[in-house]
């Protein structure tokens, strides 16, 4: 073999070896991640900890009942909030938008999508908890709410744009109005993909913690409504974590688990109703 | 292939005798048709006789598919699109019709089979339902399948996705969705270049029972369907109408030599 067919077959042995490293290494930190979160938190992770209150500072045992049912509630908030905005402002973009518009608007919503978490946790903080002086499940709501409209704008946006528009002539063509063609035929083709869309913005903003920090704050008790402080997997997570008793950190690990399985699950769940809605 | 001798064309020449029997359904007075600037069509004026099948041909981006999409008013979805002139149906002028009642009474078929991601059943009530149909779906769907000769292939699988179907039985069940709004004239753009011969045929063979009830405008680049299927055919060339005359005499005896050259297949 010339010295040439010697060197090139090695670059390609070498190039090969190094991205499959880098392959591989992606995907043993996420094994990694879970199987410490398992070893941790799996031990520590028991009946109470799903049904009980948190204990007072040097009792052991205890829950995050409330932290788990609040991370929920926060997760409605939310979704209640930011789902129907972004589904619109995505169905504009796909159907309506004019080409210069359109560019301002899909250009500020990627921005949006790239503010830190934190900025958008001050900017929920002076406009809902000053106003009323005190932390508030709202107001960490309305943080959560924003995050979720530019990835659900984006996610709707691409696929509508995916439904073919052949169907949309062939509604038009039956004397359906724009609207109706989008309501009856569009939304619902494109309504797998739209809902993975929706669980998957809901599943990132599921474990943001500092937007979190100063507007639906903590709570160690079951929340008093929307208007109060509400506790969270995540503020939960940080407070026991940087604790100096033992018994917070396992907790704070079983929190841990508790909320990447809560955010795999609705995952697994996005892609099952994806896999479905392609079937049909 | 024309069982029922009513069915025989009548020279053009004759029309205005033949009234009574053979009534105009859609008049084109001096259409011209813009996308932006760009003119595709010139100063086209057309008669298209009631229950009869009218075929458009001519070679690719000549404007056949544009006219025909101008006599539903689907260009309209297009944006810097702009009509002039005048299009008649029966008598009334189309262009200042309520929109939505016009395609109910101008349906139309596509080039590509494009069934909703919906069961069979709903494709073919779509129409009815948004129209706001209140009687009995059942029969009008099962009748609408019926004239579209799907009924019996699909009558047990109704709630199936309309995917599952084939190519050809999705562009009957088209074909059904279309008729069930019952309209008076079915445009149909090149319905068969995505189908093999045999469901070729048995689209023809629909379209020749369909004319019983149905004025039928079909755009085609298959000279053989044009003269198998239609009783009245137009050739197109650079947006303008060349030549128009019943099938038999405009593939035998053409009087424009470019009309000649295209069907001997010159070029095109």
């Amino acid at each position: 073999m010339s010295a040439r067919i010697v060197w090139r077959k090695s670059v390609n042995i070498v190039m090969l070896s190094l991205t499959g490293i880098a392959a591989l290494g992606v995907v043993s930190v996420l094994f990694f991640i879970l199987g410490y979160l398992l070893w941790n938190g799996g031990t520590s992770l028991n009946w109470a900890f799903f049904t009980q209150l948190p204990k007072p500072v040097g009792e052991t045992g205890g829950g995050m009942a409330n932290a788990i049912v609040g991370s929920l509630k926060l997760l409605l908030l939310a979704a209640v909030m930011g789902l129907p905005v972004g589904l619109m402002a995505g169905v504009y973009l796909a159907e309506f938008g004019g080409k210069t518009f359109s560019f301002v608007i899909r250009y500020t919503n990627d921005l949006l999508n790239g503010v830190p978490s934190i900025v958008i946790g001050i900017f929920a903080y002076s406009l809902v908890v000053l106003p009323v002086k005190h932390f508030s499940a709202l107001a960490g709501g309305v943080a959560l709410a924003i995050m979720v409209v530019p990835v659900t704008v984006r996610s709707t946006e691409e696929f509508l744009k995916a439904v073919p528009g052949s169907m949309r002539e062939a509604a038009m063509a039956l004397g359906a109005s724009k609207w109706k063609t989008i309501a009856t035929v569009v939304l619902p083709a494109a309504s797998g993909g739209i809902l993975t869309g929706m669980l998957l913005a809901l599943a990132r903003v599921a474990g943001e913690t500092a937007p979190l920090l100063f507007t639906a704050f903590s709570n160690r008790y079951w929340g008093q409504g929307w208007g109060q402080p509400i506790a969270s997997l995540p503020v939960m997570i940080y407070t026991y974590a940087i604790a100096p008793y033992d018994d917070w950190h396992r907790q704070a690990w079983a929190a841990g688990l508790v909320l990447l399985a809560l955010v795999l699950f609705s995952n697994l769940g996005a892609r099952f109703i994806l896999a479905r809605s392609k079937a049909v | 292939m024309y069982a029922n001798p009513l069915r025989v064309p009548v020279p053009m020449e004759n029309m205005t005798q033949q009234k009574t029997e053979l009534a105009l359904r859609l008049k084109i007075v001096d259409l011209n048709f813009f996308y932006g600037p760009k003119q595709a069509i010139f100063g086209l004026s057309l008669k298209i006789p009631t229950n009869r099948v009218t075929a458009l041909i001519g070679p690719s981006g000549c404007g056949k598919s544009t006219f025909l999409r101008t006599l539903n008013r689907m260009n309209e979805t297009i944006r810097n699109t702009r009509v002039e002139g005048d299009i008649q149906l029966d008598g009334q002028d189309i262009l200042g019709m309520d929109v939505v009642g016009l395609r109910r009474r101008v349906g139309m078929v596509f080039q590509r089979p494009n069934p909703f991601p919906k069961s069979i059943y709903d494709n073919v009530a779509y129409g009815l339902r948004i129209n706001g149909y209140k009687g009995r779906l059942d029969d009008l769907v099962e009748q609408s399948l019926r004239r579209a000769a799907l009924w019996d292939e699909v009558k047990d699988v109704l709630k199936k996705s309309a995917f599952a179907l084939s190519g050809g039985q999705q562009q009957r069940l088209c074909i059904a969705r279309a008729l069930a709004v019952d309209p008076e004239v079915l445009l149909l753009d090149e319905p068969c270049s995505a189908l093999d011969p045999v469901t070729t045929a048995k689209i023809e063979e629909l379209m020749f029972q369909l004319k019983d009830s149905c004025t039928m405008a079909i755009v085609t680049h298959n000279m053989q369907q044009a003269a198998r299927a239609s009783d009245y055919t137009a050739f197109m060339l650079d947006g303008r109408l060349i030549e128009h005359s019943e099938t038999s005499r405009l593939f035998t005896t053409p009087t424009d030599p470019r009309t000649e050259a295209y069907i001997t297949g010159r070029f095109g």
